[in-house]
This record gives structure tokens, sequence and C-alpha cells, in this order.
């Protein structure tokens, strides 16, 4: 009897899906368990907690509540398209999965199903053409944008010269770690530099034969693309064969608080890229304090707000609301679909007077999203650590990147994409 | 009562050796049957296809690969994730060499190339055994994931090292790709179960069965009666893998439709196929299925039935859900240590003699 009690109520539980509620839906595809939580957690928070402000202050966007159902990924691929499915039947207007691997699952389905992906800083570079991936937006910057940016920072340093300079790209050995390897490369045969790679496995706790090859190959630099406990051990490892800090550069998703802080005042010099500003001096952090951590509806304990991660998180959010804004601006209702939602995110533009009405003056670059170029400015800058202060400093302005190596591997791989999956080119 | 022998003459031997001598359970063999081909196919929705369904078939392929392998031929493999990844990446390259092909034959091959890569990596089956064979399997497996990451001809030079499914169709209808209808998804992966599970049964219960199982109970002794050891466990090998190559070929295009080597087919998932052998019950055909089921569905149920039902966070149920699980599989294995096919078997016997035991 028990048993079929129990069968009958996991079968009702599996039953259970959410009703279609009228509200505008932004599922969080979050990972707040496994080796890459440190990063996960906070992005999920500085996510939740904007969407809770701009209920809370400004009762939702153009009047209409926002909702931000969690679903735990764990990073994990299998779990990410189990949640997506779970979600997208509860009228999702967009997904910001964090994984570029979970993004690499969705590209195809949510391009079927009709609903966009946003994926700030991550995913697939050559979804930056928006003539092939008509539901993908990776604005502001992306990985060969983040590579590019390096080497560019390096060259700085070294007086435009890098001819048998010894570069070691140290990454995860997963989709997203393998994203700038063909930049990297290309700028090689461009700049006349050595460029090793050394992979790292998931989840990456032990990196002792990585730092072994380092350590006896003496790179003059080591790029990073590390997330999660990853990034942590490089810094300690780093710290341990005392590899001078800063001719070592991260990635935006290895440049956070948790990420030095373990290593002490070893890290201090250690140097990560960023496409938005450090720090909690902008007045949104101000609101969120306010409105939602101390009226106790922050998604975390609160700690993390101006961290590095949770601005990111609070900034890939801000996109989408005004991405929806826009979307309930084109098509004249409030209440809008998935559809409308791509129509947004392709028409957004950012200036920087809408960014100091939003209390972020400065905090992200103005830019105009296109048919085209769903790739935005990829403007970036250097920031470096200090582990005396305590905290992280820009040390260059968002520049450019070298668009003449990127644009043309951007065009060859959505062709191949293009090619593979017989996609037409949306825009004329 | 209804469940027993009685009255359900048998007046050859073919009748006295079929896989379900009872009547009752040949009733819900063919009533289960008619049910997942003629029934659950116009109800299916996305959510059931990609969350239960295809998992569930695909991993109860890949287990009764196993299966055969541990459970009938004694041959302890940690290498099933790698053998899976073999499957995803032959299937890949065929359907991108081939599009104009047939994707069932490309899983087909797939099946054979992994047979052959398996067996390769059974040679030294011979010679060791036991945990000696494990480690040897889990060379296979960090190997074929390496090889699947490093050299780039496999994933087609992408930049990401990702493969992604193309689309292709069966007879017309569209089985790969974003476009796949559920029911589409669902029956394809619901042909090859029972395809394997059929071809399963009736080698494990023939003379090749025999000689694994005899291999598997004391290999000196199958010598002498004159069992072949060399073709025993490679044909154990190649049979195992190419059931292995066919889940993994499925994983990669109709489920998940993009894989990478290090994050779809790591060592986790050998040993989460290892897990369900042994929770479904090791040397069943049963067994598989139920292993397959109890892995796939559990997480799913638990995590609607904390999250969805009760409403808690997402961190504490995912964290809740690997103690559940994991408490459950110890408590099983010590109540029960010859899985849910013993536990179901004894469930007959029970069954058999209801409702008077003496």
């Amino acid at each position: 009897m028990t048993f079929k009690r129990v069968a009958a109520a996991s079968v009702a539980a599996l039953m259970v899906g959410s009703p279609v509620m009228a509200d505008l839906v932004f599922p969080s595809l979050s990972y707040r368990t496994g080796p890459f939580a440190a990063g996960g957690i906070p992005y999920a928070d500085g996510f939740a907690d904007y969407m809770t402000l701009l209920n809370e202050r400004d009762g939702g966007i153009g009047g209409v509540a926002v909702q931000v159902p969690e679903c735990e990924t764990a990073y994990n691929t299998e779990k990410g398209v189990e949640c997506y499915e779970s979600t997208k039947g509860m009228g999702a207007l967009a997904y910001n999965p964090l994984s570029t691997g979970i993004t690499y699952q969705l590209i195809p389905k949510a391009t079927a199903d009709d609903i966009p992906l946003y994926t700030p800083g991550y995913g697939r570079t050559s979804a930056a053409n928006g003539n092939v991936f008509s539901h993908v937006f990776n604005f502001p910057a992306n990985y060969w944008n983040g590579a590019s940016a390096a080497i560019n920072h390096v060259l700085d340093l070294n007086n435009g010269d890098l001819k048998g300079k010894k570069i070691v790209l140290l990454h995860f050995n997963g989709a997203y770690g393998k994203e700038p390897i063909p930049t990297l490369t290309k700028l090689g045969e461009k700049h006349g530099y050595d460029l090793t790679t050394i992979p790292i496995d998931y989840p990456g706790q032990e990196q002792k034969a990585q730092w072994l090859q380092i350590r006896r190959e003496k790179p003059d630099y080591v790029l990073f693309w590390g997330w999660g406990v990853m990034n942590q051990v490089a810094i300690q490892e780093a710290a341990n064969i005392r590899y001078p800090m800063d001719q070592f550069i991260g990635v935006w998703w290895s440049g956070a608080e948790h990420d030095v802080k373990p290593a002490g005042e070893k890290a201090t010099g250690y140097k990560a890229m960023t496409f938005h500003g450090v720090g909690s001096d902008y007045p949104v952090f101000g609101d969120l304090q306010k409105y939602v951590v101390d009226a106790g509806k922050a998604a975390g304990d609160g700690s993390n707000v101006g961290t590095v991660i949770y601005n990111r998180g609070v900034y890939a959010a801000m996109m989408l609301a005004e991405a929806a804004k826009k979307a309930q601006e084109i098509h004249g209702v409030a209440d809008i679909t998935s559809a409308q939602m791509r129509d947004g995110l392709e028409q957004l533009e950012i200036t920087n007077a809408r960014m100091a009405e939003l209390g972020m003056e400065g905090f992200g670059p103005e830019f105009k999203v296109s048919c085209a170029n769903h790739g935005g400015p990829g403007a970036i800058a250097i920031q470096q650590w200090d582990g005396a202060a305590g905290k992280w400093s820009l040390i260059s302005d968002f520049g450019a990147s070298d668009m003449d190596v990127i644009q043309p591997l951007i065009d060859a791989d959505s062709a191949a994409y293009a090619a593979e999956n017989n996609i037409e080119p949306q825009c004329n | 009562m209804f469940y027993r022998e009685a009255g359900d003459f048998k007046t050859s031997y073919r009748d006295d050796n079929q896989t379900f001598p009872i009547r009752l359970d040949r009733a819900g063999y063919w009533i289960a049957l008619f049910v997942a081909f003629c029934v659950i196919p116009f109800f299916v929705n996305d959510y059931w296809v990609n969350s239960i369904f295809a998992p569930f078939f695909i991993y109860a392929i890949a287990a009764l690969g196993l299966n055969i392998l541990t459970g009938y031929a004694g041959q302890v493999s940690l290498g099933t994730g790698g053998f899976m990844a073999v499957g995803a990446y032959a299937c890949y390259k065929l359907m991108v060499a081939f599009p104009e092909i047939n994707i069932v034959f490309h899983v087909l091959i797939a099946g054979g190339i992994t047979a052959a890569v398996g067996v390769a990596f059974g040679l030294p089956s011979l010679r060791i055994k036991g945990f000696y064979l494990a480690v040897a399997t889990l060379a296979a497996q960090f190997f074929l994931v390496w090889l699947f990451n490093k050299v780039a001809w496999f994933y087609n030079y992408s930049a990401s090292g990702q493969i992604n499914a193309p689309e292709r169709t069966v007879f017309g209808v569209i089985v790969t790709g974003p476009n796949t209808e559920a029911w589409a998804k669902y029956m394809i992966c619901l042909v090859f179960l029972v395809g394997v599970a059929w071809v399963a049964r009736n080698l494990t219960r023939g003379m090749t069965g025999r000689k694994w199982m005899g291999i598997r109970d004391m290999d000196i002794a199958a010598e002498i009666i004159g069992v072949n050891p060399l073709m025993a466990k490679m044909s154990a090998f190649a049979v195992s893998s190419f059931f292995v190559g066919i889940a993994g070929a499925l994983f990669f295009a109709v489920y998940l439709g993009a894989a990478e080597a290090g994050e779809s087919f790591g060592i986790t998932k050998s040993f989460l196929v290892l897990f369900m052998v042994i929770i479904g019950g090791l040397g069943s055909i049963f067994g598989s299925f139920a292993g397959a089921a109890f892995m796939v569905l559990m997480p799913v149920v638990l995590k609607n039935l904390l999250v969805g039902t009760m409403g808690w966070p997402t961190e504490i149920a995912a964290e809740l859900e690997f103690i559940i699980v994991g408490g459950l599989i110890v408590i099983f294995l010590i109540l029960e240590p010859h899985g849910l096919a013993q536990l179901w078997r004894l469930t007959k016997e029970k069954l058999r003699l209801w409702p008077f035991p003496h």
C-alpha cells in the first residue's frame, strides 16, 4: 500500500507542470552546487536580485511583474536540457544558462522553439553573426574579443613586439576553454609569438602537472580560461611556483574576488579581463541594498553585492530587462512573447544616458545591436588585483579588439554552422 | 491466485523454454509493448521525452551492454563512457560524411566500430582479471576521452571541440536535430531499445550466453569443458561494446544533439552505468531496465517533488537529491545485494503462492 502511495505521489509529482503565468518569465538555469558553484552562486544571485529590484522598485517591466524561476544544472548538460524543457512551458522569454556547453545544446533547440538565448561573454563566439544565429545574442563581448584584448595588453607591455615570446594558454578542457584557441593561433601567426595550450580537465582541483609544465617552459605570459574551483587552484599554484602574477592574465570568468582571495597577498598583481566596471560605486547597488537585500528579498545572503560575478549577473539581467522594455515598445503590448523578446534584443540600444538613468553610468559601453551584429562592441579592459586592499581596479581603458583577425574567424565558423544546418541568412 | 503456472500446460520444449513461461507475465509483456508502441507516442511531449523517456531508453541500452560484459561474462569494465564516446563520434563522422544514408545505419555502424574498439581494449582480459581488468578498462576510458579532445579530425576542427548533430531523417521523419517531433525521438529510441533487448535476451539464453556465464563462474572449469576463453571473452566485449556504441550514438545524435568528449562521456558516465547495472541486478535483462529507470527517474522525481511541489530552494534540493539517491543505493545494496531484479524475482515467488503461502 505504502509503495503504491509513494508511486502515486511520484507520478503526481512528475505530472505537475507549472501553469502558464501572465508574468515576464526569465528562467535562471543556475548552478549552486558542484565544482563551479563558486561562480554560479553570485551570478544567479545578481541576476535574480536585479529582477527583484525591478519588481520592488518599479513594479516590474512596463508594469508587468518579472519572474525568475530557478533550475539547478550543476553545469551538467543533461540537467541543463532537463531544465530547459521543464521551464520553457512557463512562457520563458529568454535563457541565460551561464555555461558554454549548455549553450551549445540550446542553440538549435531554442531557435526551433523561437526563444532567444542571451549569453553575455560566453557561449558560442561565432553567434555574434546574427545573420546565421538568429536567436543567439552574446553582446557586449565574446571570448575572441577577450583573447585579442589580452594579446593587445601584452603588446602594449612589450612596445608592440611579441616576436619569439612564449605565451601559454591554460584552459578548461571543455567547450568554454577551447573557444579562444583559434583566435590565439591566428594572432600568433600575425604577431610571431609561440602559443602552447595546456588543458585542465574538469573539475580542475589538481593542477600540479600543468604548473610543472609551465615551470619548465618558463612562458613570458600565461593566459587563463578557467572557472569555478579551477581558478583558485591555478592562482594558488602560480603563487607556489612564484610565477610573476602580473604576467598571468585571466579571462573575465577567472577574475573574481573568490578566485584570488585564497592565495592571499601572493595573488597581488594578478590580472583579469573585464567587459564591465568593477566595485559597487554605482547607484544601482545602493538600490539593490535598499530594496532587495535590506528588505530580506535577496536570492543569496546579500554578501555578494558589488563583487565581480554578482555585478555581471546584474548586468546581464539589466540587458534582458532593457530588451524586454524595447520589445514592449516595438510591439505595443506589455505582456510580450519570446518571439517579441527576440526582436527587442535585436533592436536593443544601450546609451550612456540610459545607463545613467539606470544608475549604472560608466558600468558598460554604449552600443547598438543589429540584425547582423549580435556581438556588441567587444570593448574590454584589464583589471588588476590588489591583495592588501582586497579589491580589483581597472588598469586600462575599455579598448577595442583586433576585428581584422576575429571577423573572418566568426564568418568562417558561422558559415560552417549554416552549411551543416541549412540555414538561410536572416538579414538582407 | 492469478499468477501461477498451474493449468498453463506446455506441450513442446519450445514452449517450456520461452522467456515468459507464466501466462500473466506474457500478457503483461505484450501489453507493455502495446502501450509503449501504440499509446504513449500519441501523448508524449518534449518534456517527457527529453527528461524521461529518451535518457531512460538510452541508458537502458548502455546498461544492457555493460550487463552482458560484467553481469554475464564477469569482466569488470570502467570504460563504458569511453565506448559511448566512440559510438557518438563515429556516428557524428558518419552523419557528416554520408548525409544521404539513413541514420539507422549510421547508428548500427557506429555500434560496429565501437565493437571493434571494445575488442581491442578487451584483449588484456585474456591475461588479467578482476580489479586489474577494471584498471585496464579505466585506461581505455581516459585514453578515448583524451583522443577525442586531442585529435581535431574527430570533431571536424570546430572551434570549441563540440560536435553537433545535423538534421537527419528516417523514412522522411526527422529524428535528429532541433526540429524533431517528440514522438519521433521517442520511437527511434524505443525501437533500438526493443531490438537490443531482444538480441540480448536471445544471446544470453543460448550457447553464447552459457559460455559467458561459464567463464564468469569459473574460467578454468569452463575451459576444461570446451569453452574457448578467447572467443567467449572477445565476443562478450564485442557484443557489449556494440550495444554501448549504439547507446552513445543515440545519446549524442537523438537525445542531446551536441556533445563534447570530456563533459558528456567522462568517467562519471562509466560509473553511472555501472551503478545502474549493480542496482538493477548483475546478469539480468530486467535488471538493466530497472537500474536505468531508477537512476534516471529518481533525480527527476525528487527534483519535481522538492522544488516543484514543495517549493524548496534549488541548491538544497540538489544536495538532498545526492543524499537521498546515495542513501537509497546503500539501503538497496544492504537489503538486496542482487539488485532490483532479485527483488522482482522474490515478489514473483511470493505472488505465486499468494494468497495461501503454506
